[in-house]
């Protein structure tokens, strides 16, 4: 069944602002018949830079056209440097909420905006950006919108940068390739994180609570929830991180080795080598 | 507001003689058919007359019958219950089109050490057999492939399949799900060695499905317990189900010239008058060689889950094979391996009727679908004009 809100169907059943703009001053075009949706953005301009009329072409499901009408009403009113500033949660969000294997509709919708913008600015659409590889073959997905998708989102699976970029939706044979950009973005953040972090610092004790908290909700609850586990950080004395395991990680046999090779691992490279993991049963 | 239901090959109404066939197994008849009272005992003679009911409609032996709870579990029973009785041989043959019962267990064996052989398809989802002789050797425990597919309702030449088979020296097991009680068929002087059928598509409840297992197969249980079905399926039997798939069976031994006739003619006006009143739009599957209620249509420039929730919205219940319909974003691996191309998978309508479909209904779907793609195409920004043929049309990516 649709898990629409009732803005969306709103949207959907009336859309606003259907059709063509003659002569208009800025167009951008995403998307293709191949990939299921398509979105053909037109914006009428005011000598000020004030977007008067906006018109939208859809080709897509029921959260398609209705982020493409959204979007429409959004922009209007607005100069071309605010409405530059909507992001695909702002469209997300003026619809009450996109069910979350229809994010990439909003996504569309940003997307076709940007290009009508760098249309209007009279920018060539900026190729080396998005010159990257093609990794989705389905959808034509390549390595560095899935990179940007994945930092822009915090996306940490495969099934949710399936669901803000259609990447991986297709025959699935990209998905050992969409893991590895997972995996290399956040390296490169955790290296961010090393790289601001001055190893011979000492840490206040509040300093150090908020870090093994950041380590554990950032490093380590995403990879045990991917196995079907999660653990919850119980209390911190000086050195001392007593944490608990939840789910399938209660009775994993090698919930032992965890402990000590990925949470006491991890919270040693990113907090301060002198800490000790201990595990207490809830 | 009224609703016609086009979905008959998702699952089907009850028929309201099932439904009284049922009920008294629920508060009068409720011993279990294991027990040695007679009160339990009683039941287990109904349900062996539910067996020959079941086993009359597809002119099977009574006891080649064996209850299951789904056509899934049957599927599953069938296939890992003949590798588990041949454990030297390591090789499948299925098709690339079959339901995800057959086709996700089949990817799931291939990932724990059998070699899958998947035949592909036709543009008219036809079967090449010749490709099939080939791909059968000797370390063939089993060739999984559907009677009649649930999309675009195409038969496959069944019989002719498992004269190949058996010629190749292994077993055919046949997903028939959909071809029971819309199509005769005769296990009698067939070489069909195991098959699927579900109670739900037969206007029977669901939950309740059952496998024909022909005597003298070597057949390991799936589900492991009680000597319940021959001991070849552990479980206390779904009574009232089961009755209920007898009844359901033998209405549809009553019902087959009318599946033929009455629900043929009324699927053909629908296919043809849509196909006249909507402009580029395009049959799925084999025009003959198909099931008497399904047509499955694509519509150029449009997007299928769009033109199921505007039919829902006229309460019009439909399917399709659109990728945003699918719960991920795989368009319906059935029309791709028609090599239907991505532009009219994604614009694809499955209509699938039954005996209780009127043509008061029909002319209801006539008069709607049409303008509905209409107002689908105002808003698109593809026609005639800028038809292209699966390729991006622009990939734009302006971000900063």
């Amino acid at each position: 069944m649709w898990d629409y809100s009732e803005k969306v169907k709103d949207h959907f059943f009336r859309p606003r602002n259907v059709g063509d703009i003659e002569d208009p001053d800025a167009v951008g075009e995403v998307g293709s018949l191949a990939c299921g949706d398509a979105l053909k953005l037109m914006l009428k301009l005011d000598g000020s830079g004030r977007i008067t009329d906006a018109k939208f072409k859809t080709f897509g499901c029921g959260s398609a056209i209705a982020s493409a009408s959204a979007l429409t009403e959004m922009v209007k009113g607005k100069t071309l440097s605010e409405a530059a500033k909507i992001t695909d949660n702002d469209i997300a969000e003026y619809l009450d909420g996109l069910p979350e294997q229809k994010m990439h509709c909003s996504v569309m919708g940003r997307e076709a905006l940007e290009a009508a913008i760098a249309n209007y600015r009279g920018l060539k659409i900026e190729k080396p950006v998005d010159e990257g590889t093609i990794v989705c073959k389905c959808f034509g997905v390549t390595d560095n919108k899935i990179a940007h998708e994945v930092r822009e989102h915090k996306l940490t699976t495969i099934e949710q940068v399936t669901n803000f970029c259609k990447a991986g939706g297709g025959c699935r044979s990209c998905h050992p390739q969409i893991q590895a950009i997972i995996d290399e973005v956040w390296q490169k953040e955790k290296e961010k994180v090393m790289i601001a972090k001055s190893p011979a610092k000492r840490l206040t004790n509040i300093q150090k609570m908020k870090m093994v908290q950041e380590v554990i909700e950032r490093d380590i609850r995403p990879t045990l929830q991917a196995d079907g586990g999660d653990i919850e950080l119980i209390d911190i004395d000086g050195d001392r991180v007593t944490v608990s395991f939840r789910k399938s990680c209660v009775e994993c046999p090698s919930s032992k080795v965890t402990l000590k090779s990925t949470v006491e691992a991890k919270l040693r490279e990113f907090v301060t080598d002198s800490l000790i993991v201990e595990e207490v049963s809830s | 507001m009224k609703f016609v239901y086009a979905d008959n090959n998702a699952t089907t109404m009850v028929a309201p003689e099932v439904v009284e066939t049922m009920l008294p197994y629920f508060t009068e008849y409720y011993g279990n058919p294991s027990s040695m009272h007679t009160f339990g005992g009683q039941v287990a003679k109904k349900i062996d007359s539910a067996r020959q009911q079941v086993a009359e409609l597809i002119g099977a032996d009574p006891g080649e019958v064996m209850f299951t709870s789904c056509g899934t579990e049957s599927d599953n029973a069938a296939i890992l219950g003949i590798l588990k009785a041949n454990p030297h041989k390591r090789h499948i043959v299925t098709s690339r089109v079959e339901h995800s019962a057959v086709y996700n267990l089949c990817k799931y064996l291939a990932q724990n050490g059998y070699h899958v052989t998947e035949l592909g398809v036709d543009t008219h989802g036809m079967l090449n057999l010749n490709e099939l002789a080939d791909a059968i050797k000797e370390d063939t425990a089993v060739v999984s492939i559907m009677y009649a597919n649930n999309e675009t309702g195409v038969i496959f030449p069944i019989e002719e399949i498992g004269n190949i088979v058996k010629q190749k020296g292994s077993l055919l097991h046949t997903d028939a799900v959909q071809a029971v009680g819309k199509i005769p068929i005769n296990l009698s002087k067939s070489t069909i060695d195991l098959l699927t059928l579900s109670g739900h598509k037969l206007h029977a409840p669901k939950g309740v499905g059952a496998l024909f297992i022909k005597k003298g197969i070597t057949f390991a249980p799936f589900i492991i317990g009680g000597h319940q079905e021959k001991n070849r399926r552990g479980g206390t039997e779904n009574v009232p189900s089961i009755m209920g798939l007898g009844k359901a069976c033998e209405l549809a031994k009553k019902h087959l010239a009318e599946e033929r006739n009455g629900v043929k003619l009324l699927r053909d006006k629908l296919e043809n008058e849509i196909l006249q009143k909507a402009p580029d739009a395009r049959l799925n599957g084999h025009k003959i060689h198909r099931l008497p209620n399904t047509t499955n249509l694509s519509f150029e420039f449009v997007e299928g889950e769009a033109i199921l929730l505007l039919l829902n919205e006229k309460g019009i219940c439909a399917s399709s094979g659109s990728a945003c319909t699918s719960g991920s974003l795989e368009p319906s691996h059935v029309l791709r391996a028609m090599g239907v191309p991505f532009t009219a998978v994604h614009g694809s309508v499955r209509l699938s009727l039954s005996r209780y479909s009127t043509m008061e209904e029909v002319d209801f779907i006539i008069e709607h679908l049409p303008p509905i793609i209409r107002r689908l195409r105002e808003i698109s920004p593809y026609g005639r004009d800028t038809k292209v043929k699966g390729q991006v049309v622009t990939q734009v990516s302006a971000r900063p």
